[in-house]
């Protein structure tokens, strides 16, 4: 079993190598890619399935023993959100195989398959990382691709947009590996499970010194409010699908490493009060952001920013069933917030504008696409038979559950900017689906060659295919909640992963 | 072995200042050379952490005792060459933002001079020559300021303004 663990990070790797090779040869690339990402999924799928048999896998990199050398772990919320990512992945990858096929997209595919390869093989080994700085390097492997895939085809806005995201994100890593240094010079490890046996040694103080520092760094790269300025000022310059992935992953990757990090090693809640308060700032600010702007992707983006908020309000809880709310809702986001930005790609390509007040009338332009985008904008506002309404109730009866005031003030806050959501999404549906449509000859012309026609084809399809996916969260409610809850109960009692990764010492 | 670490010390906490410092910059040059800055620092802290220096971690040679601890080493070695690609995409970038732009400078987001429009509708406080206290472009060159295709209209709204 121990040969599966890497595997969801060593494919995408050597997947990318072969890409550069044969990057001049566009077929080629179309043809690798997606199976190289499919090759990921089908490599997650059986880490579950393993995972579900055996409880938590760890694996010695090089067979050096655990504090020493590079420890892998696979446990039930490392693999559940390997599989969903990669999932997710492979839908944007064959979403941008789709664009790239009808000779929609602008950007160079021999640097696009390979950026991608490589964004995929820095979120998987984020995801199984079993030590501190093994967490750092896969953070600025995911980064490093992201820098590329953002400023891809390079415009003004994109070089500006490049600019502000590497400065900010590079400033988070390296606080991220001064935290490291003095991690490790305050227990001399940086191995996971066994700093959750020496933080507990360490005077209060320094113990919470650290923690701040961990959470101003994943804040910092998860965009919870106070350091949030740079996210909707750059994801919306990259091209859609790119922001999708950006979207889905990069600032959930940052949420599970701060859960990861808050919970193995500073079991206590010392920063529940002030979490509390970042969760209920990051979600008040990010949805009336959200209500503020024109540009759907900066909507989006802002909407984005606020369900951060959820997350944290989940983890901030420090109980089992609070962060069994996050990770439901972690799960739901990667998902939800994908497909609406591929949504927006097909609004796009529709009418060749993305401005909600130039917007109108696409109800009655396409049909398909105003269904496409009513079911996931319900499901990020909590409307009840969708994902978010289960993520969100998890939630809301965690926070009540503890009987402190605090949390029971930052859930009213959670029910009202769940409202503002919902607010938010129908301002875009009545600007943008509803109004009198604009005179037809105005609409951009549809594509006539076939090429285009089938890229388009693509594009639709994978839409539709990540809707169904949202949809099939509620579907499975019962056990993902199972699940959710398992893994939130071995976060909260880490004897099992302490002992997984340990043993053989 | 407290006098050369709190040397060293001393010297991390002059390249982050400096680091943090010019990363505030609004030339890209200094971002870059700030972020090169705040990267050693950080290697440095690294280092440090893996206390006092002692002799070679070399198997078989000497005793446990007086080796130096060679895995912050290892790390630091690793977050070298992760700053060194990433410096060099850094500067790749500041080129291209240059041969785009024709200049050096980060330049304002156009939402926020939008918003910032929407606030202020006198036009000599927000476009034209920077006022101090301008909260959007203060101090920036006057002369090239209205050559920036980027910037909205004198006087009037953008055009990805409709309502």
């Amino acid at each position: 079993m121990s040969v599966l663990v890497p595997l969801p990070f060593v494919l995408p790797l050597l997947g990318a190598a072969l890409a550069l090779v044969v990057r001049r040869r566009e077929r080629w690339l179309r043809l690798i890619a997606p199976l190289v990402v499919a090759g990921v999924v089908a490599a997650a799928g059986a880490l579950v399935a393993a995972v579900a048999r055996d409880g938590v896998i760890a694996v010695q990199l090089g067979g050096w023993a655990a504090p020493l050398g590079i420890t892998l772990v696979a446990d039930r919320l490392s693999t559940l959100l390997v599989t969903v990512s990669a999932a997710v992945l492979l839908a944007i990858m064959v979403h941008g195989v789709g664009e790239g096929a009808g000779g929609l997209g602008e950007h160079e595919p021999g640097v696009f398959y390979p950026a991608y390869l490589t964004l995929t093989a820095g979120v998987c080994l984020l995801f199984l990382a079993g030590d501190l700085f093994n967490l750092f390097v896969a953070f600025e492997v995911m980064l490093a691709s992201s820098y590329v895939l953002l400023t891809l085809s390079p415009t003004r806005e994109r070089v500006q947009a490049g600019m502000t995201y590497t400065a900010v994100s590079l400033t988070s890593s390296i606080l991220f590996l001064t935290a490291i240094g003095l991690t490790y010079a305050a227990t001399g490890t940086v191995n996971l499970a066994d700093l959750s046996t020496r933080t507990a040694e360490l005077p209060a103080g320094t113990r919470t010194a650290l923690a701040m520092l961990f959470l101003v760094v994943f804040g910092i790269k998860s965009a919870i409010v106070p350091m949030h300025l740079w996210l909707p000022d750059s994801y919306p310059a990259a091209a859609t699908q790119i922001t999708a992935v950006f979207a889905a992953l990069l600032t959930k990757a940052a949420v599970y490493s701060l859960i990861r990090v808050e919970t193995l090693l500073f079991p206590r809640d010392d920063l529940s009060w002030p979490m509390l308060l970042l969760a209920a700032l990051t979600m008040l600010v990010g949805t009336l952001g959200a209500l503020t702007h024109d540009d759907v992707h900066r909507v989006l983006s802002f909407t984005l920013v606020g369900h951060i908020g959820y997350m944290l309000f989940g983890l901030s809880l420090f109980t089992v069933a609070g962060l069994t709310g996050a990770i439901l809702y972690l799960v739901h986001h990667i998902v939800v917030q994908a497909t609406l930005f591929l949504v927006s790609d097909l609004m796009q390509g529709l009418t060749g504008e993305i401005t909600l007040t130039r917007l109108r009338g696409l109800a009655t332009v396409s049909p398909l696409v105003s269904v496409l985008f009513f079911i996931p904008a319900m499901s990020v506002s909590g409307v009840p038979p969708t994902s978010g309404f289960i993520a969100k109730l998890a939630l809301f009866q965690a926070g009540v559950d503890g009987g402190r005031t605090a949390a029971y003030a930052v859930t009213g806050v959670a029910v009202l900017t769940s409202l503002l959501t919902l607010m938010a999404m129908s301002r875009m549906w009545a600007l943008a689906f509803w109004r009198t449509p604009r005179d037809p000859n105005d609409l951009p012309e549809r594509p006539h060659d076939e090429a285009a026609r089938g890229g388009i084809r693509i594009m639709r399809a994978v839409t539709v295919a990540m809707v169904c996916g949202g949809l099939l969260i509620p579907a499975f409610a019962g056990p993902l909640t199972e699940w959710s809850h398992r893994a939130a109960t071995e976060l909260m009692n880490p004897a099992p992963y302490v002992q997984a990764v340990l043993e053989d010492r | 072995m407290t006098g050369p670490t709190l040397v060293l010390t001393a010297a991390v906490a002059v390249l982050f200042a400096t680091g943090f410092h010019l990363m505030l910059q609004r030339s890209l040059v200094r971002i870059v050379v700030g972020f090169m800055l705040l990267g050693h620092g950080a290697n440095l802290a690294l280092l440090l952490a893996g206390g006092p220096a002692g002799s070679p971690p070399l198997l078989g040679d000497g005793n446990d005792e007086e080796m130096a601890d060679p895995l912050p080493q290892a790390m630091a070695l690793t977050a070298i060459v992760i700053t060194f690609g990433v410096t060099a995409f850094l500067l790749a970038l500041a080129y291209r933002s240059r041969l785009l732009t024709g200049e050096d400078e980060v330049q304002d987001d156009v939402e926020d001079r939008r918003i910032c429009a929407e606030e202020n509708p006198d036009p000599d406080t927000w476009t034209g020559d920077p006022v101090e206290g301008d909260p959007v472009g203060g101090g920036g060159e006057p002369d090239r300021r209205d050559e920036r295709p980027g910037e909205p209209p004198r006087g009037g709204r953008p055009d990805g303004d409709g309502g």
